[in-house]
């Protein structure tokens, strides 16, 4: 069972519930649950929309789009059904938040998502799941199940007449699936492959219907959102970036785990007080800001708000909130050589510059870590890498090739100091190392 | 496909529970094929990997081509062509857990088991794959063993999570023989 983790400097608006009980649905009514989705009946779908504008709240999975203008891309008038999909196929290295929100608070989940199809005038909602996560997928089946058996989904929502149901959906092992066409493809029973963009999922997205497409996070923090006020949330954050966020600190940190703070806090704090430190007293060399397609900030870096604003000024990105640590003990090489096999082993091959890129990248730093790498090598992986940047449908490319770029242009001496076949100074005991024969 | 997958007799790929499941399962949503994925991987549960019969049966109720359904299942790492252990052990190596020791975990699963990647334990209970990112990156190193997470691991947890399934498939073997 995932530990929980608490901190006072935390804000918890999405996690209050969080070891409570609410995956019980009388427990959730109890803790105010299901009032936000009655005031939004009493309302028009205009206010709902305004309220979300109002709060800031920008989407949690990592691009940092405000929800309020999303949901308001959508047509009023749609001749094919339109949809809601929550994606919960949190893949991206580094992330466990909505881990934690589905096993904690499913009806929260599903609360957001008859918000928000309230306030496009959908009809039905899905909530895919990576595969991986079955046991939350049966956690938030039982609560779907329950929603019904109260009337709070099918024909006739909370006795309003207006009709609402929700579908669950399980992947099958995809981080590609996390990109929202690539995710409607696979909702669809297809490969997890990209759509071409335009006609955004807004206009014409599953089944060729307008559909809306948010993080599990954020639809799960809509229903706060309404109860206590668009404004009153976005005051929480700092300017243009509303609210809360989940972010799950891992790596080599004393008190890893997923604490809540508000948009803006800083980011050296959220290591050294709020997760405790550096493990075992040893000296920090790295960040991974925003899961591991976010290039890498160093030590002097740190010192900054973390909001999607301000880590973008400082050269990398706030994605989807995870932050790993990285210590003095550690190979930045070999880090990079694990980063860019991921995404290497997950490009659909597709695009060209991303299929060939990432199996290059991970050619060069596979070499360069086993000490056969030649001086030429560190100028070609940036080059390489630099190239692969916007010339893909979907961000998967230059996800693989922003941290790259960040890890040869910041490591650079580290990357020279595995030339000649000089042995890693950090090899891990009981590694063989290769050596030049 | 053969006219024989359209007997009865194609229905024994499943077991009845699963086939009804399958059943509503097509219902479900607002196209057919939207259910494919989930039909796979639950038949993957049952059968243990997606066999000729498996890809046949899906592809019939579905109704498309069992090569459309083969060109979907490649794509998803999940979705497996060969049988795997009883017990299939997923250890993530992704960064999180890396930084954590994932590498020492899967060395120690390597050698209680006496297998290598992706290799399945003489007795057919284990198999053993390095995987990507699970999604427990705060609780690392973890592992799945089919479903089940098991965090904030270290080579030393690795013998009592073994003979905690091996436990686990000899009870249920007994269980077995006393119910005949």
């Amino acid at each position: 069972m995932p530990r929980l983790v608490s901190h006072p400097d935390e804000v918890k608006i999405v996690s209050r519930r969080f070891g409570m009980g609410a995956t019980k649905i009388d427990r959730y009514l109890e803790l105010g649950g299901y009032q936000a989705v009655k005031k939004c009946l009493a309302q028009s779908p205009e206010w709902v929309i305004e309220e979300m504008k109002a709060s800031g709240l920008r989407g949690r999975g990592g691009a940092g789009f405000s929800a309020g203008m999303k949901w308001s891309f959508v047509p009023k008038q749609s001749a094919k059904p339109k949809y809601i999909l929550v994606n919960g196929d949190e893949s991206e290295p580094g992330t466990c938040k909505d881990h934690l929100i589905f096993l904690h608070d499913p009806h929260s989940v599903i609360e957001g998502t008859i918000i928000a199809g309230l306030a496009v005038g959908a009809r039905m909602g899905f909530i895919y799941l990576r595969g991986e996560y079955r046991y939350l997928l049966e956690i938030m089946e039982r609560a779907v199940a329950d929603a019904y058996d109260r009337g709070f989904l099918g024909q006739n929502i909370f006795g309003s007449g207006i009709e609402f149901q929700i579908i669950t959906q399980t992947g099958a092992g995809a981080y590609e699936v996390g990109e929202e066409s690539a995710l409607m493809e696979s909702l669809e029973g297809k490969r997890g492959v990209p759509r071409i963009k335009p006609p955004f999922p807004a206009v014409v997205g599953l089944y060729g219907g307008p559909t809306v497409i948010n993080n599990a996070e954020t639809i799960a923090t809509v229903p706060h959102v309404i109860a206590m006020g668009g404004a009153a949330y976005a005051a929480i954050g700092t300017p243009r970036n509303g609210g809360t966020r989940l972010f799950g600190i891992s790596g080599h940190v004393e008190r890893p785990g997923v604490y809540e703070l508000p948009m803006g806090y800083n980011l050296k704090k959220m290591i050294y007080d709020v997760a405790g430190g550096i493990r075992g007293g040893r000296k920090l060399k790295a960040v991974v800001p925003g899961g591991s397609s976010t290039p890498v900030l160093l030590p002097e870096e740190i010192d900054i708000g973390m909001d999607f604003d301000q880590v973008g000024k400082a050269g990398s990105m706030l994605g989807s909130g995870g932050v790993v640590v990285i210590d003095d003990q550690t190979c930045i090489v070999e880090f990079a050589l694990r980063t860019i096999s991921f995404y290497a082993h997950e490009s659909c091959g597709w695009c060209i510059p991303c299929r060939e890129g990432t199996d290059w990248l991970k050619k060069s730093l596979t070499r360069f870590h086993a000490g056969f790498g030649n001086a030429n090598d560190i100028d070609n992986m940036q080059y390489l890498a630099e190239n692969m940047l916007g010339r893909t449908f979907c961000p998967l490319g230059d996800a693989a090739a922003m941290p790259t770029i960040a890890f040869v242009k910041k490591f650079r001496k580290e990357f020279e100091d595995h030339l000649n076949g000089k042995p890693c100074a950090f090899a891990r005991e009981g590694v063989p190392q290769l050596t030049v024969v | 496909m053969s006219p024989k997958n359209k007997s009865s007799e194609s229905l024994s790929v499943f077991s009845p529970k699963l086939a009804k499941r399958f059943d509503a399962l097509v219902q479900k949503y607002p196209a057919k094929r939207s259910a494919l994925i989930p039909m796979l991987l639950y038949a993957q549960d049952e059968v243990g990997y997606l066999s000729d019969a498996v890809v046949a049966e899906v592809a019939r109720r579905i109704g498309i081509t069992e090569l459309e359904v083969r060109n979907v299942a490649t794509y998803y790492s999940m979705l497996r062509f060969k049988p795997a252990g009883k017990f299939n052990i997923q250890v993530c190596t992704n960064i999180s857990c890396m930084l954590r020791g994932a590498y020492d975990v899967y060395e120690r699963f390597q050698e209680e088991l006496g297998v290598g990647p992706k290799g399945i334990s003489t007795d057919g209970l284990f198999s053993l794959e390095e995987v990507e990112c699970i999604g427990a990156c705060c609780w690392a190193p973890a592992i799945q063993v089919n479903y089940d997470f098991h965090d904030e691991l270290k080579p030393d947890l690795v013998p009592g999570i073994l003979s905690g399934y091996r436990g686990r498939a000899k009870a249920k073997a007994k269980g077995k023989t006393s119910d005949a």
